[in-house]
């Protein structure tokens, strides 16, 4: 029998960064700016979050940690971390009006390599003495989950049974979908990513609105980074443990059609693929586990091709996705 | 009477074509200027001063004759991979699969070496092997082509996607011929017999790859600049619509661009397991698929600037992993200064394009003391 109570909350686990990272992605790509970096960009915000609780930890005792400190320093650096990214990337494509792609992938080059940099060397460049980076501590807080939670049976487990960051990353998707269709910035923003011309000619700040629209986009996605290190990897950081989550998060924008709303529950089916083959019983063939695991890939290029192949107008990326503005140019 | 409106500090406005060695001093000024950041984060994080750091980073790439030739080997192969996906690129095809048909590649040629080792005498074998590696990455590359021709999907996706299927793909078959059982890796095929190993020229094991890369260079510029097809991509590139108009089939010169895309690709998978590593690893193209796209790009699509961008980017790489090496740090050191470096060259590209002029302050000046005299 299929073990739904624990496969379901695994699930949620894996998808909630893919969630964090999509409505970052589609923030960003309402404005007209395809953000590749935001793989990078993620592991930015986890290792950003990562520094700033291990220096924190290092400080003081386990003992004497104040909760709110414990949870707040490791959010900012997180959110400063991938602000900075953002920053990079706004004023490459948007100030210098640099290839958007190229940028991209540089940035996810430049963000995966600083992960791994500080990851690998931050107990050296410190100068303290531990094994290696596990914040075990700053988890109980990020962790920490409703005390009655655990008599709830199977409802608890399956609603109920997260840290913060988790129920955060359902909110923050609800009010991006909130903002983007039903308030005037929403709209504005969608008239930018649309036809940033039009915009310009009614008075829209077109490079106001890609730079914050940007920014916002990539400090949310960094905080997938923070969830996936602080709660689901129980604060132990481990080179390239991310993976292709960012990659999966962009592909997840198209599988959602660019409504976040969509994405909580598209984001959820998405972790359960990722982790489904350890749920299918193959026994002591190993070999079959591996062609399990690429069927996240394989749905997303289903995906693709029958949402190309349908072809309707609501369904269709915003218009000037890929392109730079220049008031100038005609 | 308010009506006095604030010229902006500065404004930019189009270039007209630059001569060419004004281009290149502007590129080459980014470049230093992204070097002596690269220099200022490795003393950061070493404390190390940056003339011994240069010095660090210049022996580690070319300080041996055998750190020359893995420098030059490094070099094949991500200039391979660059010159591969340039025809797609100059379409405006975002192929950022090329790890995947790399990978596909170097699998076809692992199951050759493997399956038909003892088989086959070996002038066959590399026949065989040299065709089927070719073969797989053009079919790797050739199936997200038929679709955006068809149905226009998104490339730059569904080409990433197939790099993961290929990952698992080579995943699955390590598992299934892992030498000893268990291991989780093919260790080298054929060590013994040797079968399906390319030839070492004079006694070099990677003589062979650096000339086949070489001419794959001269071939590639060829193409693209003085070919019918070279002008068909161009053309398709610059605009689809004037290509259709002028009777150019689209979806034809995207299929068959992706098929040599993807084959040049498998030819560099071929070179990594036939040519140097003989086995096979899920991280056997370690990335350089995606710098490969970088590479291209800042070389504008000009093989023979490749050599240059590629070259930079092999040297600092090369270099930072002795710095990181010396001083105890971790190998993704590498990583940050490509980044470094690169975002410096996309950021220089708009100052080629474009013309800062600042406002000019006697100018408003003069203006204003003209407005209260009127007053």
């Amino acid at each position: 029998m299929f073990d739904f109570t624990a496969f379901i909350p695994r699930a949620i686990m894996q998808g909630i960064p893919l969630l964090y990272g999509s409505t970052g992605e589609t923030l960003t790509e309402k404005s007209g700016n395809l953000n590749l970096g935001i793989a990078g960009i993620m592991y930015v915000g986890a290792i950003s979050g990562v520094i700033g609780s291990f220096l924190y930890e290092q400080s003081t005792t386990a003992a004497e940690m104040n909760a709110f400190l414990a949870i707040g320093i490791p959010v900012l650096s997180c959110l400063v971390g991938s602000l900075l990214m953002g920053l990079i990337y706004c004023f490459l494509t948007v100030t210098l009006r640099a290839n958007q792609n190229v940028t991209g992938l540089a940035l996810t080059t430049f963000g995966v390599g600083f992960g791994n940099f500080f990851g690998g060397s931050l107990i050296k460049l410190s100068g303290s003495d531990v094994p290696s980076i596990a914040l075990s501590a700053t988890h109980k807080y990020f962790a920490a989950k409703l005390p009655f939670a655990a008599k709830l049976g199977w409802f608890g487990k399956i609603f109920l049974n997260y840290g913060f960051l988790a129920y955060l990353a359902v909110i923050v998707a609800f009010i991006a979908a909130h903002v983007l269709n039903k308030t005037r910035t929403g709209l504005h923003l969608r008239a930018v990513g649309e036809n940033p011309q039009t915009a310009d000619a009614a008075g829209i700040n077109v490079q106001k609105y890609k730079y914050l629209a940007t920014c916002i986009g990539s400090m949310i996605a960094g905080l997938g980074g923070l969830y996936y290190v602080m709660d689901y990897a129980a604060g132990v950081w481990s080179n390239d443990a991310f993976g292709d989550r960012g990659w999966l998060a962009i592909a997840l924008v198209i599988f959602t059609l660019w409504k976040p709303n969509w994405g909580i529950l598209s984001s959820f089916l998405f972790g359960g693929l990722y982790i489904l083959y350890i749920f299918i019983p193959t026994g002591t063939n190993l070999a079959t586990k591996e062609l399990y695991k690429m069927l996240p890939y394989v749905v997303t290029i289903i995906v693709l091709v029958i949402t190309s192949m349908r072809n309707k107008r609501e369904n269709q990326p915003p218009a000037s996705l890929g392109l730079a503005y220049f008031r100038e140019e005609r | 009477m308010n009506n006095k409106t604030k010229e902006p500090l500065f404004h930019i406005v189009k270039r007209d074509n630059l001569p060419w060695y004004h281009a290149w001093g502007i590129r080459f000024l980014a470049i230093v200027l992204s070097l002596v950041l690269c220099a200022l984060v490795t003393t950061l994080t070493t404390g190390e001063n940056p003339i011994s750091v240069f010095g660090t980073i210049i022996s580690g790439a070319v300080g041996t004759k055998r750190r020359v030739w893995i420098l030059l080997q490094n070099l094949a192969i991500l200039l391979g991979i660059s010159l591969a996906v340039t025809p797609a690129f100059k379409m405006r095809f975002w192929n950022i699969g090329a790890e995947g048909q790399v990978l596909a590649g170097s699998l076809a040629s692992a199951a050759c070496m493997i399956l038909l080792g003892n088989k086959l005498p070996n002038g066959a074998l590399i026949a065989v092997i040299v065709l089927c590696g070719v073969l797989a990455g053009a079919v790797w590359a050739v199936i997200p082509a038929i679709f955006k021709a068809k149905w226009n999907t998104n490339e730059t996706l569904f080409t990433l996607m197939m790099n993961y299927v290929a990952t698992q793909l080579v995943a699955y078959y390590i598992i299934i011929w892992e030498v000893p059982k268990g291991s989780g890796t093919v260790g080298i095929i054929n060590a013994s017999t040797e079968a399906g190993w390319f030839p070492m020229l004079g006694g070099n094991r990677y003589l062979l790859n650096v000339l086949i890369i070489a001419a794959m260079t001269i071939f590639v510029y060829f193409y693209l600049n003085y070919s019918k097809h070279g002008y068909e991509i161009a053309v398709v590139g610059e605009s689809e619509r004037t290509a259709r108009y002028v009777g150019i089939k689209v979806e034809r010169v995207i299929i068959r661009t992706l098929l040599l895309s993807g084959a040049l690709c498998g030819l560099v998978g071929i070179l990594l397991v036939a040519g140097t590593s003989h086995t096979i690893t899920t991280t056997l193209a370690g990335g350089q698929g995606f710098t490969a796209v970088m590479v291209s790009w800042l070389a504008k699509f000009n093989p023979i600037a490749m050599i240059f961008t590629s070259l930079l980017l092999v040297f600092m790489g090369r270099g930072a992993s002795e710095v990181s090496t010396v001083f105890g740090l971790n190998q993704a050191f590498s990583d940050i200064l490509t980044g470094i470096i690169i975002f410096f060259i996309i950021g220089c590209e708009f100052f080629l394009r474009y013309r800062v002029s600042f406002r000019k302050r006697e100018k408003s000046e003069i203006a204003e003391k003209g407005g209260e005299q009127h007053v």
